[in-house]
């Protein structure tokens, strides 16, 4: 039915605070709050033995469901190997592999059957 | 005074009073060419002013410009160009009719000012090329500042108001400005970037309330080569369509704009938004009438909708013309000057209402 012009309607890529879902990062703030402290300096991206590997980017991941927005963070958060490299370089001292695991616990049931 | 009012009250600007030289615009004088007609007649003939229509000057290439096809050193030429034969007329205070053009003269006098071995070389360029002496204008207004200087002139004329005859309430109107009107030079704005009065002045003026909706500052999307090669043409609607979503909530009776690009594509995107997403934003199920504010000028002041060139617009403006009490023939809506018959767009839910197609309404 619609017409095709050639082109399309762009989809902002504006971070939209009233539509985005905190629960789930708020969830994970609750019993992890030494994760506000993060500076997002990417340490543990940089340092990451699957990031070596894949695109799988920690730091992008835990900053996004903060953000409210976890569409696909699940299959994501897979790929780590919770080696704990990122733990040891954190200039914070957060508990990055918890964080990575808290957030497997969180993500799990909201994958579709 | 606080706020908002103290904000506007700050960013003033001297608008002459009489003898002004016009510069037209492209884009209008193909998408709205009953707008400027409009704007010689309010002033000339309602107003007793003396404005100069020369036919010799010529696009101030601005559009060009921002495409990065006109070179820096041409532009200048040209604008200078536009100021010699000002000069030659007779006239000091140039009035331009696109805000692309506004931001333009705005930008190339006060390169001059800042690096004044640009003015010397354009003096030499302009001499070489056509002889002419560069003289540089008094003021530089936007045809939007002249018909807001004259605003209350125009209400005091008035046969109409933008009041709802059918009920009594005051029409809600959105108002656009131009992001080369004060956005690049906030000074060179009544009202500055932030809070333009010049359309809500007159909006205030002639009866009309405005409409704060959270996206009245944003830019409609042209842009330019945003919209210019066809690949980046979604950032362009994009912009439009995030106006539209903002505004429709407040269900305003029409928008206004002061820029020839921002008027075209908040009429005519909605179009293809309604084509490509089967949605449409107005409260009737259609869309949302675009005005220029000449054209505003000229109901307020009772001239015929068609010879405003009314006509020529995407959104059908018959639903405000009815709101306002305005007497119209609809048989001549598509008849041009000797009662020629020129033809009348496709059927399209945005201009005459809704088709076989299903589409979704705004609320």
């Amino acid at each position: 039915m619609a017409l095709d012009f050639g082109y399309g309607i762009s989809k902002p890529r504006t971070i939209d605070l009233d539509r985005n879902e905190f629960y789930k990062g708020n969830a994970v703030l609750g019993k992890m709050p030494e994760l506000q402290s993060c500076i997002g300096c990417g340490s543990c991206t940089a340092t990451c033995t699957a990031g070596a590997l894949t695109d799988f980017n920690f730091r992008r991941l835990h900053t996004l469901i903060r953000r409210g927005e976890f569409k696909g963070i699940y299959d994501e958060i897979n790929k780590c190997m919770l080696c704990g490299k990122c733990r040891l370089t954190c200039p914070r001292g957060i508990n990055t592999r918890g964080v990575v695991q808290l957030i497997k616990r969180n993500m799990g049931y909201l994958q579709p059957e | 005074m606080a706020g908002r009012g103290a904000s506007w009250s700050e960013y003033q600007k001297q608008i002459a009073d009489d003898h002004y030289y016009y510069a037209r615009s492209c884009i209008r004088q193909n998408f709205f060419p009953g707008s400027e007609r409009a704007f010689l007649r309010i002033l000339g003939e309602e107003l007793g002013r003396d404005i100069c229509d020369d036919p010799r000057h010529t696009s101030c290439t601005g559009i060009g410009y921002h495409s990065d096809i006109v070179p820096l050193e041409t532009i200048m030429t040209v604008v200078a160009r536009q100021f010699a034969l000002m000069a030659e007329a007779g006239y000091e205070h140039l009035v331009t009719s696109c805000i692309t053009s506004f931001g333009i003269y705005n930008e190339i006098l006060n390169t001059w000012e800042e690096f004044p071995e640009t003015e010397e070389r354009t003096r030499r360029y302009l001499k070489e090329a056509t002889g002419r002496e560069l003289v540089l204008p008094k003021s530089v207004s936007h045809t939007s500042d002249v018909v807001y200087h004259f605003r209350e002139q125009i209400a005091a004329r008035a046969r109409r108001r933008l009041v709802n005859v059918q009920t009594g309430e005051p029409l809600r109107v959105v108002e656009h400005i131009g992001c080369h009107y004060a956005k690049i030079f906030p000074k060179s704005g009544i009202g500055g970037a932030e809070f333009p009065y010049v359309l809500a002045g007159m909006i205030e003026s002639w009866g009309g309330t405005c409409i704060d909706y959270p996206e009245r500052r944003h830019c409609c999307g042209f842009g330019f080569r945003n919209y210019l090669v066809q690949a980046n043409r979604g950032y362009s609607i994009a912009n439009s369509h995030k106006k539209l979503e903002s505004m429709a909530p407040y269900k305003p009776d029409f928008i206004v704009a002061n820029c020839p690009g921002c008027s075209m594509f908040l009429d005519k995107w909605q179009y293809a938004i309604a084509e490509m997403e089967g949605t449409t934003y107005g409260a009737d199920g259609r869309g949302i009438p675009v005005l220029t504010y000449e054209e505003m000028a000229g109901l307020v002041l009772g001239y015929d909708p068609w010879e405003l060139g009314m006509q020529f617009h995407q959104v059908d403006v018959e639903p405000l013309l009815r709101k306002m009490g305005v007497e119209f023939d609809p048989a001549a809506k598509y008849l041009g000057r000797d009662g020629k018959y020129i033809g009348r767009p496709e059927a399209a839910v945005v201009n005459s209402g809704p088709d076989k197609r299903v589409y979704r309404i705004r609320e």
